[in-house]
């Protein structure tokens, strides 16, 4: 099993989740967040003072898949959060050792 | 067809002597004494007295009264909730509530110094040209018959009550510059001390009857300027005197590396709309009739503070790449400001010329000044009100015509057009000094009494949960 983590922009949230329904992946965890890159903020000015703005918003995006599906989750979620641009995120990879459902107690990856 | 027009055209002109037919079975037309009669009954409320017991001279004007009852209502919209909301938006969330509650804790406070006092102290007749008497303590013999020293038709209890609004307006005013970092006890006394110090000589100098700097009415005035609705008692006062208070109060703490933006631009621009709004009152009011110096005000208001707001936003644009709302607001209130001495003094062109110099200057003044020199005036009171103010004092005695107001022939024909600006200097000049001097005093006494500044950990976590127990968010305090 493997958590796929990705930050995108906002706006693409929508892309996303419908591009990673069309693989088949049927949950996701999202999370509204704040960061910066190499994009780095933005400059805000209030009369006299101007004031950077370091930390952007951002869509955090979890999920936690059986590690057939990763690549094809990973592509869903690059075609779609794409812009080109500076500023289009991330996405990481890492093991997963233990995925629990609590209503079945199902362990493994029958339970993702 | 052609025959139906003509006899209906014929109809229609023999219809016109038709009463002229009838006239003389009609009543006869009502006696001298019945319309006098009904004029009285009107001016003071009642029905027809036949034999006219009461004159009208005793009375108020229903329409001139009415207007100004309405205009009191407009200036004290203007600081609850206009001018709080203003500069609530424009604090940081944690310090919101501290604004509202130190506007309304001086709407509270200096109405009893009002009543007390303050009233007499200002407009009282008696007395000398810098101060008046008590005559008038707690209002006694301030009654519904008009006062004819200010308005032949406004009752004189109404009268107290609009100068009113202008006294609450004013230290409320100072609260900008000082915003998120002093105790809310050291503003109650500081402005009670500032009241009797500052504002109550300067408004009887500017505004009493037998006022040293009251050149209109008072022909043996000394400086003989002009200031229609307080250019030089509200807003040169109020901003000079918060300059001041900024400098001995200190920088906020975090001044200026940490971030401080307005928390709500949204409130600020809803504060700055009912500026405006109760600005008329202000302005138009300061006529204190429904008459046409009023209409002349009203006008000159709206095309001065239109002006100044598309121009402080205009040089935004090229200056800085974007037009904000902010710019919009301050631009706005600048106007308002700068025209306020002038407002009932000048043409519809002066009140253009005021808008461009308001939208320029006191731009200038917050985006490069502030930096320059260092203070931390928070929300810019010195930047719009103190240098507005004075822009509008002097602009006053340049563009101050008889055209405008003839009140202007009365007692100052020699200078109006002419020196009237030296006069104006002379009156910023005073005013200046008096603002100056009395708050270093007041605020070295409010700091040996009960202290500036709240402590450091009470400004972090923000006046509104230390020191009114409340938060203007619930849970989102920061």
């Amino acid at each position: 099993m493997k958590k796929v983590e990705a930050i995108i922009k906002p706006f693409k949230l929508e892309e996303v989740k419908d591009a990673l329904g069309e693989v088949g992946i049927e949950g996701m965890t999202v999370t509204e967040v704040k960061g910066f890159g190499r994009q780095k903020g933005h400059t805000e000015i209030y009369r006299g003072s101007e004031y950077t703005v370091d930390f952007l918003p951002k869509i955090k995006l979890e999920l936690v898949l059986a590690d057939s599906r990763v690549d094809a989750a990973i592509s869903a979620i690059i075609k779609a959060a794409k812009t080109g641009k500076i500023g289009d995120g991330k996405v990481f990879v890492s093991p997963v050792s233990e995925a629990i459902r609590i209503r079945t107690e199902e362990k493994g990856e029958s339970a993702v | 067809m052609k025959k139906f027009i003509l006899a209906l055209i014929l109809a229609l002109v023999a219809f016109q002597f038709v009463p002229d037919l009838v006239a003389a079975d009609a009543p006869k037309a009502p006696s001298i004494e019945d319309r006098i009669a009904d004029l009285e009954a009107m001016v003071n409320n009642g029905a027809r007295q036949t034999n006219a017991a009461t004159a009208i001279a005793t009375s108020p004007g229903p329409g001139h009264n009415g207007f100004m009852m309405i205009c009191s209502a407009l200036v004290l919209f203007m600081t609850l909730p206009g001018l709080a909301l203003f500069y609530g938006g424009l604090v940081r969330r944690k310090n919101v509530l501290s604004v509202l509650a130190q506007c309304m804790g001086i709407a509270g406070l200096v109405t009893i110094l009002w009543w007390l006092c303050g009233y007499s102290l200002v407009f009282s007749g008696e007395g000398n040209s810098i101060l008046g008497n008590l005559k008038w303590m707690f209002l006694k013999g301030v009654d519904s018959t008009p006062n004819t020293d200010y308005a032949a038709w406004v009752s004189h209890n109404v009268f107290s009550m609009y100068q009113l609004m202008f006294a609450i307006i004013t230290p409320s005013l100072i609260i900008g510059a000082v915003a998120e970092r002093m105790k809310f006890s050291a503003v109650l006394l500081f402005v009670t001390l500032w009241m009797f110090v500052v504002y109550f000589p300067l408004a009887h100098m500017v505004w009493g009857i037998n006022g040293l700097m009251n050149g209109v009415w008072n022909a043996g005035a000394s400086i003989k300027a002009i200031d229609f609705a307080g250019g030089t008692v509200v807003h040169m006062s109020s901003g000079w005197s918060a300059l001041v208070l900024c400098i001995i109060l200190g920088k906020r703490l975090g001044f200026p590396k940490e971030p401080m933006p307005p928390h709500s631009m949204v409130l600020c621009m809803v504060g700055t709309g009912m500026l405006w709004v109760g600005w008329y009152g202000f302005n138009a009011g300061s006529a204190v009739a429904a008459d046409g110096v009023a209409s002349n005000a009203f006008m000159t208001t709206t095309i001065a503070t239109a002006v100044a707001s598309f121009v402080w936003a205009l040089a935004e644009y090229l200056f800085r790449g974007k037009p904000s709302v902010l710019g919009f607001c301050s631009g706005a209130v600048a106007g308002l400001v700068v025209v306020t001495p002038a407002t009932g003094f000048i043409t519809a062109n002066g009140s253009v010329l005021i808008g461009i110099a308001a939208g320029l200057i006191p731009f200038f003044a917050v985006y490069k000044l502030k930096g320059w020199l260092g203070y931390d005036d928070a929300l810019d009171t010195f930047g719009v009100h103190a240098v507005g103010g004075t822009l509008g004092a002097f602009l006053t005695g340049v563009l101050a015509t008889a055209d405008a107001n003839a009140n202007l022939k009365l007692n100052l024909a020699e200078v109006v057009g002419k020196t009237l600006w030296i006069e104006q200097l002379k009156a910023i000049g005073l005013t200046l000094t008096l603002a100056v001097g009395g708050t270093v005093v007041i605020a070295y006494i409010v700091k040996a009494v009960v202290g500036l500044r709240p402590s450091e950990e009470v400004e972090t976590v923000g006046l509104d949960l230390a020191e009114h127990g409340e938060e203007g968010y619930y849970g989102h305090s920061r």
